[in-house]
This record gives structure tokens, C-alpha cells and sequence, in this order.
């Protein structure tokens, strides 16, 4: 059997301002090849206008095991959002 | 449903992990590719998402026989499109499996030689352009309702490739049902090739949702992996409450004596299909079992040359721009 075809990510922007969103991933030869196939496989009702892809095996993704340190400190920090901080209402919108 | 007769793989792992994993389900968890999964649960999921794949892209076989045959350019059109999305369904479910590590040439040749199905509706033949029709209205109809709550199933992957073709697929089952609409209004004849169409697929069709509970042995472990959301029997039934309203407006006939209303639980009592017929379907027996696995050996074999072209072609261009460096 000859050798597969590598993986591609594909994402593609919206036309409504939106950024990039993944949308999937195909299998391509070259970079060329992914923008094509991800042309057809994902844009056949006008869901976008533009189309980055990108080498799976190139992607660096953060470990499902590392949640806990990477992501609970963040928690804490209530301070972080508006509404932790209370304004008097006669001081109006803000 | 396009993955009938599943069967649930065991699990030799930790208790205390798989207590574990069943919570994070339980509590609605989304599980994702490189999660801690069972051994069971990661096959059972190759094995039902590589035959749902395949279902798709064998599923274009009874539909490609009539693009060019169509009546009119308009419902070429239709068709074209209809299957262009089977395609694209198929390719979005066989990424989803490759993040359980299982390869797409791999999938391919275990469809090729037979380790892996596609559902047995797609063994009946397409006879006639109403055919078409029958297809989109209850094929599809009949996918649509075990698509839905796929959208919720548990490995995120797959329930995402369930979103996308839950938006595309009602289309497909319009169109039938739009096919069906123009032949039960034209000549006399043309409504008889639509009854017949409805009655050459009604069984078939039933057939789709697999066993019925009492025989179907697989599915209380998937349901608790939330991987099936519905068991057959209720699938079946909702499918039937829906069809046969669609059947009388159409004015056609359901090819089924005893089917009555059923007043006390408010839903119809149906006929069984031919459980031996599916069961001799499933295993190879059916009409367009060899036809269709042919035409895909032939797909394969005659686009090997194009694949090695295309990678011989991406290493030059890549060797080229690297001296070029």
C-alpha cells in the first residue's frame, strides 16, 4: 500500500468579521491540494471566505493531563470580570 | 441505523478509571481524542463511526446511477449536490474516526475486505427515478432520525461531524420527498412507479434502525457511553409515527395490512420487517452486496496511481523550494 496522504487542519473565516475557526481537517498532499479540498469539503454553502489550513503533525496542542495547573489558577480571579466590582447605580451606566 | 449490529467491545481496564470515565459521561462531559478512554469504548467508536463513513460514500453507488439519467437538469442539479454531501459526510466521519487512531487506508481496506460493514439499505437496487425519491424521503428520513441525537453523543469529534451533517441532511430528505410529490401528481403510470418505489424501500428502510431490542444484545454498554442515544425499537417507531402521515398526503399506500393507530399510546402499531432478510443482507446476500464492493475495489485500485502521483508531485515541489533556499 503507498503512503497516505497527511492530515491537514482546516479553518476557515466567516464573512461576518469573525476570526479563523476550525472547522475539521482532510487529507492532502500539499498545502496547494488542502486549500482545494477544503474548498469543497467545507465551503459548499458559503460558509466562508477565506481558508488557512495547516499540517496536523505541525499543530502543538496542550495536555489534557495538565488542566488542573494550566487552567485552575485562573479561577480565583473574580476580579478579573466587571462585575465584581459593585458601582452605586445613581452613578449611571458604565 | 448506518451503524446496525455494532457490536460493544470489552473493556479490561482499571475499575476505578472507568468509574472514572463513566462519570465525566454521566455529567455530560465531552470526551476528546487525547483523553484516557476504554480499550471498549475507543473500538466500539472506530467500528461505528468507520461504518457510518463507509455508508456514505457507498451510498453515493445508488444515487450516481441516476445523475445522468435525471428528468430534468434542475433535479440533476439536486441529485449532483445531494451527492457531493455524501461525499463530504463520509470524509468528515472518517476524520473523526482517525482521532481514535485508526488510519483511513486502514479503514478502507477493512471495508474493502469485508472486516467492517455499511448499512444494509444501501444493498437494494435503484430502479426506477422514483427510486430517487423513495431514497431522499425515507433513507435519509430514516438517517435523519438517528443523526439528531448523535449530535449529543459523547466523543466530541463525532458528535461535531454529527452537527455539520445534521445541517446539510434535511435537504436531502425534502428533495426525495419533492421527488415524490411531482410523480404522485403526474400520469397514472408515474404514480405507480412511486407506490412501487415506497414499497420496494418501506422494508428496507425499517431495516435501518438494526435488531429490535429484544435481539439487539449491543446496546445497553453504548447507551451508557451515551455512543447510541436511542435503542432501535424507539427509532423505529418515531420514524413510522412520522412516515405515515407523509404517505397519505402523498396519497400512496404503506405496504403493511396491519398497520393501524393505535388510540391507547398514540402511536402505530407496524409489521416487523424480515429479520432473516436483513440478517442475509448483512452478511453479503443481498442484492447489490458484490456490485457495490466492486465498484469501490475498482475506485481504489484505479485511483491508486493518482494518489502516488500527488505525493511524487508534492516531494518534488518541496525538494525544489529547498535547494531554491
Amino acid at each position: 500500500m503507498s503512503k497516505e496522504w497527511p492530515l491537514w487542519e482546516v479553518f476557515i473565516r466567516g464573512q461576518h468579521g469573525m476570526s479563523h475557526r476550525h472547522v475539521g481537517s482532510l487529507h492532502a498532499a500539499d498545502a496547494e491540494h488542502a486549500v482545494k479540498n477544503a474548498r469543497d469539503v467545507y465551503t459548499r454553502r458559503n460558509e466562508g471566505v477565506s481558508i488557512w489550513v495547516i499540517e496536523a503533525e505541525k499543530i502543538t496542542a496542550s495536555s489534557p493531563s495538565e488542566k488542573g495547573p494550566m487552567y485552575d489558577p485562573a479561577r480565583d480571579k473574580v476580579y478579573r470580570h466587571p462585575t465584581f466590582y459593585d458601582i452605586p447605580d445613581e452613578v449611571g451606566k458604565m | 441505523m448506518y451503524a446496525q449490529m455494532v457490536k460493544s467491545e470489552a473493556t479490561k481496564d482499571d475499575p476505578e478509571q472507568l468509574a472514572a470515565f463513566q462519570a465525566r459521561i454521566d455529567a455530560g462531559e465531552k470526551i476528546e481524542p487525547k483523553d484516557w478512554m476504554p480499550e471498549g469504548y475507543r473500538k466500539t467508536l472506530i467500528r461505528q463511526v468507520g461504518q457510518h463513513a463507509h455508508s456514505e460514500i457507498v451510498g453515493q453507488l445508488p444515487e450516481g446511477n441516476w445523475i445522468t439519467r435525471a428528468p430534468t437538469l434542475e433535479r440533476k442539479a439536486n441529485l449532483l449536490a445531494k451527492v457531493q454531501d455524501e461525499a463530504g459526510h463520509g470524509l468528515y466521519l472518517y476524520c473523526a474516526a482517525e482521532t481514535l487512531g485508526v488510519s483511513r487506508d486502514e479503514m478502507t481496506q477493512m471495508l474493502l475486505d469485508g472486516r467492517m460493514k455499511y448499512s444494509s439499505i444501501f444493498n437494494y437496487p435503484t430502479l426506477t427515478w422514483a427510486d430517487m425519491g423513495a431514497v431522499g424521503w425515507l433513507v435519509d428520513g430514516a438517517a435523519i432520525m438517528n443523526q439528531v441525537p448523535l449530535q449529543r453523543t459523547s466523543y466530541g469529534p463525532y458528535a461535531r461531524a454529527m452537527v455539520r451533517v445534521c445541517k446539510e441532511e434535511s435537504f436531502h430528505q425534502r428533495q426525495g420527498f419533492h421527488i415524490m410529490m411531482a410523480m404522485v401528481k403526474g400520469t397514472a403510470e408515474q404514480k405507480r412507479m412511486a407506490q412501487d418505489a415506497l414499497n420496494r424501500f418501506w422494508y428496507p428502510a425499517l431495516m435501518m434502525f438494526g435488531p429490535s431490542d429484544k435481539d439487539s444484545v449491543h446496546s445497553s454498554q453504548s447507551m451508557a457511553w451515551k455512543i447510541k442515544m436511542n435503542t432501535n425499537d424507539e427509532l423505529r417507531q418515531k420514524f413510522v409515527d412520522e412516515t405515515v402521515p407523509q404517505a397519505e398526503y402523498l396519497g400512496l399506500t404503506i405496504p403493511d395490512e396491519d398497520l393501524t393507530w393505535n388510540e391507547e399510546n398514540g402511536q402505530y402499531d407496524f409489521t416487523e420487517p424480515d429479520w432473516n432478510e436483513f440478517f442475509d443482507v448483512i452478511s453479503g446476500n443481498g442484492p447489490c452486496n458484490v456490485d457495490r464492493l466492486s465498484a469501490r475495489q475498482k475506485a481504489w485500485d484505479d485511483g491508486a496511481w493518482v494518489r502516488d502521483a500527488m505525493n511524487a508531485h508534492a516531494e518534488k515541489k518541496a525538494a525544489r523550494k529547498l535547494a531554491a533556499e
